[in-house]
């Protein structure tokens, strides 16, 4: 089936392998954190339907599907990737699986790894054989993230790490940590960094839960205590963890600003609102802010489809994730205003379900770049105001 | 769908749409116009028929160019960069339209051969309500006798055609009738953004059979597809005229000292100018995206063409008043452009169908 590279025909072909692999249960849209399927050595499968999907998926690399396949990938370029996207949303498929290894770990390691590294970490990412998190903030070290501190020296036959990050997601859960370290404290900021890859099994790693204001902990503090780590852990060049860095953060923010908008696909935020109003949305002013939004989603939606088919033929985006990132994420926050206000007193309590992704969404536009950081981004690269 | 990406030849055509207007149609071309009193440039009307823009929308055999609507939008696109002030979007975009659900292809021949200039009589109070049209044509014989008034009817002091809405017996009727018709006084608006509009006023004006642009009492199938055809044109000249007010502002930010430095240094201008980027480019691809619509079938692009329409209506709003204000005093002149852009804004925005209106369609149509 991946050897077809006509388009009809490889459409037709995947449609027929997801009517015939795809489970019935992994069939209902529910991509929502609750539902995702993670992976790691750890994973509790929600259903013996998730299990069966994620190793039908990833038996033909599907996981990753625009990964070479030597690499646990299907091997397929954007074209078919894409229909293979909308053959899954046709069928209101849930992702076989998905992981910081996927989004970020592995596109890092495809343009800066060895092929040794490639060997050794991609096929279990794509097997959802291990999960990964990510190490970049750090408690001095917010929107200013090249100033990382936690100390990673050259002991000659290892690396040993002491420091301490924060707001790592789902820390307390990964098996392993991409994490940003500072191996020379001499050179400027940008110059003395490395991505290192640490076991969070190894001796003198931890993890502290951070409670947030929505009452969950999917973040974490994470120490480092004297950790050793093998001198082969380090992707890209000593001291050049800034590039691995930059790139990697592009593609955090096309997930964040994509993920967030909750536009494409998603339901009409008027018919979310019209919900709570069964004898019709009565509230003008209500009413009139929703369509400001939904204006704005739609609008939104496009503009991420106008990038895909800008790259796809071949056109730069500019700096479209630092425009989608802010665009997405401030929408997403009044979004869940505006379902709040719809649901009046309801909504406050925590078992109508409403507030704690409501409070979630105040995170949107500090997660992966503030929306300060994205508008000084467009401002000086786009715009040259300096 | 196609892409959301314009085309090779698309892109052609902007650059010289670009080449041509910089040359011939700058906005001090409009300042000229307004200094002399001019409502209209018939040269540069005949320049834009030579280049085949009158029939753009108009099939080969009746003389046009036929490049569908995203092309149109291009060039619409193109002229609200320049304010170019020309009957493009009432003759060649909305008239040409109308004129084509009918096959009346005389009139449409008329058109791509710079004869005709059509304006389009729709409004009859201060807001976009062609339901509510009051304007009456009572038969009269063989033939109709029309009574009423229209307001803002965008080029219908140059206008020699005026295709009008009316009420007839059995629902709405559009009949296209000559302007110099006995009857029909024409009362020129003295515009704010320097264009031209009219105040029409029938007093037993005589229509035929004829004259009716498609069926009696079904004004709307021809109608609804060139009333979005010029929405979607007017969304793509105001998405022009907002990114030309915005790479003004962005350049005296470039240039400006105050304090000791360049004013594009200070954090808070430069997040302001940012976000009117974003704003930019995300209404550029609602346009577009309606130009693609229309292109697949001009009776169903309602949602895409009302969503252009409505972000460019605050998109342009925010490139203007963000482009007075960070110009400071100056922004204020008559003597500096800025201010024309404001005006075409708003009257661009009142056009076919304000914020409210679109966003009202968008939220029917949404399901809610």
């Amino acid at each position: 089936m991946l050897d077809i590279t006509d388009p009809n025909a490889f459409r037709s072909a995947i449609r027929m392998w997801l009517d015939d692999n795809c489970p019935v249960e992994m069939r209902d849209g529910q991509n929502t954190p609750d539902h995702i399927c993670w992976g790691g050595k750890n994973w509790a499968y929600e259903s013996d339907a998730q299990q069966i999907w994620l190793e039908r998926a990833s038996a033909l690399g599907l996981t990753v599907p625009t990964w070479p396949r030597e690499y646990g990938g299907a091997g397929l370029e954007r074209t078919r990737e894409k229909i293979y996207r909308e053959e899954l949303a046709r069928i209101n498929a849930r992702l076989p699986l998905q992981s910081f290894g996927i989004w970020m770990l592995g596109p890092a390691l495809l343009n800066f790894g060895t092929h040794e590294q490639k060997e050794t970490y991609l096929p279990p990412i794509a097997r959802g054989e291990i999960r990964w998190c990510q190490g970049y903030s750090e408690p001095g070290a917010g929107s200013d993230l090249a100033s990382v501190q936690t100390k990673c020296e050259d002991m000659g036959d290892h690396w040993l790490v002491n420091g301490q990050k924060i707001w790592t997601s789902y820390a307390d859960k990964a098996d392993a940590i991409f994490a940003l370290v500072r191996t020379d404290k001499d050179a400027p900021k940008h110059k003395g960094i490395s991505f290192l890859l640490i076991d969070m099994a190894a001796k003198g790693v931890s993890t502290k839960p951070i409670r947030l204001i929505s009452g969950s902990s999917p973040f974490c503090e994470t120490f480092f205590d004297d950790v050793k780590v093998p001198k082969g852990h380090v992707v890209g060049d000593v001291n050049r963890g800034w590039d691995v860095a930059k790139y990697l953060l592009t593609h955090e923010r096309e997930m964040i600003s994509g993920g967030g908008t909750g536009v494409s696909g998603g339901r009409a935020l008027g018919a979310v609102i019209a919900d709570a109003y069964p004898d019709g949305l009565t509230d003008t002013s209500l009413r009139a802010q929703a369509m400001d939004a939904e204006i704005d989603a739609l609008a939104i939606s496009l503009t991420i489809d106008r990038y895909k088919d800008q790259s796809l033929t071949g056109q730069g985006t500019g700096h479209a994730s630092a425009m989608l990132k802010y665009m997405g994420t401030e929408l997403n926050k009044t979004r869940h205003e505006l379902i709040m206000s719809a649901n009046g007193s309801d909504a406050l309590d925590w078992d109508a379900g409403l507030a704690a992704p409501w409070l979630r969404t105040k995170a949107n536009s500090i997660e992966g770049g503030t929306s300060e950081v994205m508008l000084g981004i467009i401002a000086r690269r786009v715009l040259d105001l300096k | 769908m196609a892409k959301l990406v314009r085309t090779e030849e698309e892109t052609m055509l902007a650059e010289m749409a670009r080449g041509f207007l910089d040359d011939a149609a700058p906005v001090g071309h409009l300042r000229k116009l307004r200094d002399a009193g001019e409502i209209h440039d018939p040269v540069l009307w005949t320049q834009m028929v030579a280049m085949g823009w009158a029939g753009i929308l108009i099939p080969e055999d009746a003389g046009g160019s036929d490049m569908g609507f995203s092309a149109a939008c291009v060039l619409a696109q193109e002229m609200g960069k320049t304010l170019a002030t020309s009957p493009f979007l009432s003759t060649a975009v909305i008239a040409a339209t109308a004129l084509r659900q009918a096959g009346a292809t005389l009139a449409m021949r008329a058109i791509a051969s710079g004869q005709s200039i059509y304006a389009l009589a729709i409004d009859e109070h201060a807001k976009f309500a062609p339901e509510n049209t009051q304007l009456m044509a009572t038969a009269d014989g063989n033939g109709f006798q029309l009574n009423g008034h229209k307001a803002f009817v965008v080029d219908g002091g140059l206008a020699d055609r005026v295709l009008v809405l009316a009420r007839t017996d059995g629902g709405l009727t559009l009949f296209d009738i000559a302007a110099n018709s006995a009857g029909l006084t024409t009362t020129q608006n003295n515009m704010i953004d320097s264009r031209n509009a009219a105040a029409l006023s029938f007093d037993n004006v005589a229509a035929t059979g004829d004259d009716i642009v498609g069926t009696i009492n079904d004004a709307m199938s021809v109608l609804q597809p060139a009333l979005a055809a010029g929405q979607a044109a007017l969304a793509a000249e105001t998405i022009g005229l907002a990114t030309a007010a915005m790479d003004m502002t962005v350049s005296y930010l470039k240039e400006r000292s105050q304090f000791g430095v360049k004013i594009s240094s200070f954090q808070a201008l430069q997040h302001r100018a940012a976000h009117l980027w974003c704003e930019t480019e995300v209404t550029t691809s609602a346009v577009l995206n309606a130009g693609r619509a229309l292109d697949e079938n001009p009776c169903d692009a309602t949602l895409a063409v009302s969503l252009a329409k409505a972000r460019a209506i605050r998109t342009a709003k925010l490139a203007v008043v963000e482009g007075v204000q960070m110009h400071g005093g100056i922004g204020m002149t008559d003597e500096f452009d800025m201010g024309f852009y404001m005006k075409r804004a708003r009257v661009a925005a009142e056009w076919l169908g304000d914020y409210g209106y679109h966003a009202e369609q968008i939220a029917r149509l949404r399901g809610f």
